[in-house]
């Protein structure tokens, strides 16, 4: 009760307190030489009270205050403690209340982090966010409040979806949030800086660390995201071309062009209009996200119950925010001082531009995808679904001229380059393609495209590799990330073309037998826990004399009443084993899945040393 | 005639242009083969002829239907108007029981047999595909 009053009404104050922030804005912006101290103390205050408000959700959760609607409908007195204080944003109404959480944390670290820049561009940025801000407290306060009372207080609550129960999911969405509205950041300061023609270097080596931190976080949340749906879902694939999931991967692709975008402005000061653009689009992108995957418009095997009301908020606000941004694109923005035709056509620059080109290919598609869909549904009311093939397809084909460009790329010098002394490229090339010639040959798989396909990864590899050895801690950021991806790269063909699968309904003490495996389904035992019961199979698993126990289990919550499989999965240095159980209709047949894949720690790996990159370039530059 | 500065510009363009084309034509190619049509069982009943293409079938999986054997899962989806049979071999998703909703992916035999190869999975005990929700209603 109390706390829960304590959230709603510093939730009210912070919004209150956006009125002064604005006030001593406007009046400091035409005023003075120097930020006025005021607007530093009353954006802390607003975090602060966004702050309490959010720990007020918390510890309503904690202490199972079921007079409180949002802690009622998602969480339950015999749920473990961490997954009670998880439940908090494991729901919508908690989720929003983190994204202002991070909101107004990272624009008070704006102010701090900024102090040497121009006053202007940094109340303007203020403003900016401000909006987004006022947005987000009128949205939560008004449409979708976590601290709605409900009376008369029930006994119980109904419960967290037990597939959110999960450590993975716990933490997936503040990491991905992190990422989501960082992008917020660099929407109000390019929109700031196009108003005050302030795109330049200073900006741009300026803005770099926070579109390095949003990206980090970004690629780590998906990364979580992808794990858990590995072991949980229990279909053994960690990505499934899902509308949820393509949304996170939409502006990580967008957020990454601006990566590449913003080192092409900080040292041509080129390329300044693709940057405004990639800034607004990313954070639009996110936003769009959000209202996606809240608004239960998807058609997604991951969406949980939820209102299409709330969707419509969203959406409004995001069209306003959309509106506001291109008008001050069209205004404001004077293009690039230097000339075009200084852009040669040998030069990292023209290869980071390409490479761009391909990335907005591959994130029309994957828009295309999404939307396509939702828009035949409105017009024609027919229901379709775009699945893999569609994705696979489009892409894969465009990821060989993009794997090359991402080699040649970054051998070529800045503004122009040569080709001499470059040979050795094209040693690599065959080198790479009769490496991949050898692993297919024995393959029945479409020969001649796979070879290139992975001969172009390998080629990336191995130069990336070089690249190590010959420069060292020269560039090393660019190198590791170039080289997670092209791991990454190799792992998911491996890993596509090597897995097994086996699939098949056992009773306990059954066996199964094939050319290459033997299922002995030993037995079923029965624990008891907290807020489930666990049943765990038993199984030995013989390949080629070698025999592995695996132990998936099946577990039925009690609140709510739902099963759910968690696989066992033995992880080796170059393969999973990996087990699911499932009970139909409580007959005594256990339907079984059992697969072999190989490289799936190589994937989580890869996407570990791409993140790794993007840390060394954030902290590198601050010890320089 | 004109600079080379327009030349260069005005092939830029044209390459702009044509990539475009190139992809918009790929792309719409690749979602005509690639997409896969919801039906309801009274659609099903509805269509002039079987097609060889991958469909999805959804409605409520009808009560003491679901039988299973060592190779395969067999059920019946309802709409509460018409039925079909589905065999299915596969990994039956954690919510799949009777009188639920579901969604099964796969190829017709005809109208009243279905051959799935995958069973959609949901996460939420509440939760109707959307899909699921509209055919009940039109019924």
């Amino acid at each position: 009760m109390l706390y829960s009053y304590i959230g709603y009404y510093s939730l009210i104050f912070g919004l209150i307190i956006s009125l002064p922030i604005f006030f001593y804005s406007i009046k400091n912006f035409r005023n003075e030489d120097t930020l006025d101290y005021k607007i530093i103390s009353f954006s802390f205050i607003q975090l602060f009270l966004v702050v309490v408000s959010f720990l007020g959700l918390v510890f309503s959760f904690i202490y199972s205050d079921f007079s409180n609607e949002t802690v009622f409908n998602n969480s339950h007195t015999t749920k473990p403690l961490f997954y009670k204080i998880s439940g908090t944003w494991g729901n919508h109404e908690g989720s929003l209340l983190l994204w202002l959480v991070v909101l107004t944390l990272f624009i008070f670290l704006f102010l701090i982090k900024s102090k040497d820049l121009l006053k202007k561009y940094r109340i303007l940025t203020l403003l900016f966010q401000q909006i987004i801000i006022i947005g987000f407290f009128v949205f939560l306060i008004k449409s979708s409040s976590p601290f709605n009372y409900i009376f008369p207080v029930p006994e119980e609550g109904l419960g967290l979806n037990p597939i959110l129960q999960d450590p993975a999911l716990a933490i997936h969405p503040p990491v991905l949030y992190l990422g989501y509205v960082g992008s917020s950041i660099i929407f109000s300061s390019a929109l700031a800086a196009t108003t005050l023609n302030y795109i330049s270097k200073t900006w741009a080596l300026h803005i770099k660390n926070w579109v390095l931190i949003s990206w980090i976080f970004l690629t780590l949340g998906i990364l979580l995201g992808s794990v858990w749906a590995y072991y949980e879902l229990g279909w053994g694939g960690f990505w499934f071309w899902d509308p949820v999931e393509n949304v996170s991967l939409m502006p990580w692709l967008s957020l990454t062009t601006l990566l590449h975008c913003i080192l092409v402005l900080e040292k041509r000061s080129a390329l300044s209009s693709w940057t405004i653009i990639l800034s607004i689009a990313t954070f639009t992108l996110s936003m769009c996200g959000t209202f996606l995957v809240r608004s239960g418009i998807l058609n997604s095997v991951h969406t949980f119950a939820n209102d299409p009301e709330r969707g419509l908020f969203i959406l409004t606000f995001l069209f306003v925010l959309i509106f506001i941004s291109l008008i001050i694109f069209f205004v404001f923005h004077k293009s690039d001082n230097q000339k075009s035709d200084s852009f040669f056509l040998l030069s990292k620059e023209t290869s980071i531009l390409v490479n761009n080109w391909f990335m907005m290919y591959f994130l029309s598609v994957v828009l295309i995808g999404t939307i396509y869909p939702i828009f035949l549904d409105v017009i024609s009311s027919q229901k379709i679904s775009i699945g893999p093939p569609f994705y696979h397809k489009l892409i894969i084909p465009f990821l060989i001229p993009f794997l090359i460009f991402m080699v040649i790329g970054p051998q070529l010098n800045w503004i122009k380059s040569g080709l001499e002394k470059k040979k050795y490229l094209v040693l690599f090339f065959f080198i790479s393609l009769l490496i991949s010639f050898f692993i297919i040959k024995n393959l029945k798989i479409n020969f001649l495209f796979n070879t290139v396909l992975i001969g172009s990864a390998f080629f990336l590899f191995f130069t990336t590799i070089k690249q190590f050895f010959l420069k060292g801690f020269k560039n090393i950021q660019q190198n590791i990330a170039h080289f997670g991806f092209s791991l990454l790269i190799l792992s998911i063909l491996f890993n596509n073309i090597f897995s097994t699968e086996l699939i098949t309904n056992l009773k306990v003490g059954e066996s199964f037998k094939n050319n290459r495996f033997e299922i002995v389904f030993d037995d079923l035992k029965k624990f008891q826990k907290k807020n489930y019961i666990s049943f765990k199979g038993n199984f030995s698993i013989r390949e080629n004399e070698i025999e592995d126990n695996l132990e998936p289990e099946l577990r039925i919550y009690n609140q709510p009443n739902i099963i759910t499989s968690e696989a066992d999965i033995k992880t080796t240095l170059f393969t999973d084993k990996f087990i699911t159980i499932n009970t139909v209709q409580n007959q005594e047949y256990f339907n079984v899945r059992y697969q072999v894949k190989p490289f799936m720690l190589w994937i989580w790996i890869s996407v570990l040393l791409i993140c790794l990159g993007g840390l060394i370039s954030l902290f590198k530059k601050k010890y320089e | 005639m004109y600079g080379k500065k327009v030349k260069l510009r005005f092939s830029f363009i044209v390459l702009l242009l044509l990539t475009t084309i190139l992809s918009t034509f790929l792309v719409l190619k690749s979602l005509e083969e690639n997409v896969v049509y919801f039906k309801s069982p009274s659609d099903i009943q509805l269509l002039n002829e079987i097609k060889n293409k991958k469909i999805r079938v959804g409605g409520m999986v009808k009560e003491n239907s679901i039988k299973i054997s060592s190779g395969e899962v067999n059920f019946i989806i309802t709409d509460f108007k018409n039925e079909i049979n589905v065999t299915y071999s596969g990994l039956v998703p954690n919510l799949f029981s009777e009188g639920k909703g579901v969604v099964a992916e796969g190829y017709l035999k005809d109208k009243n047999f279905f051959d799935a190869s995958k069973i959609l999975a949901k996460h939420d005990e509440n939760y109707m595909p959307p899909e699921v929700k509209t055919a009940l209603e039109e019924k």
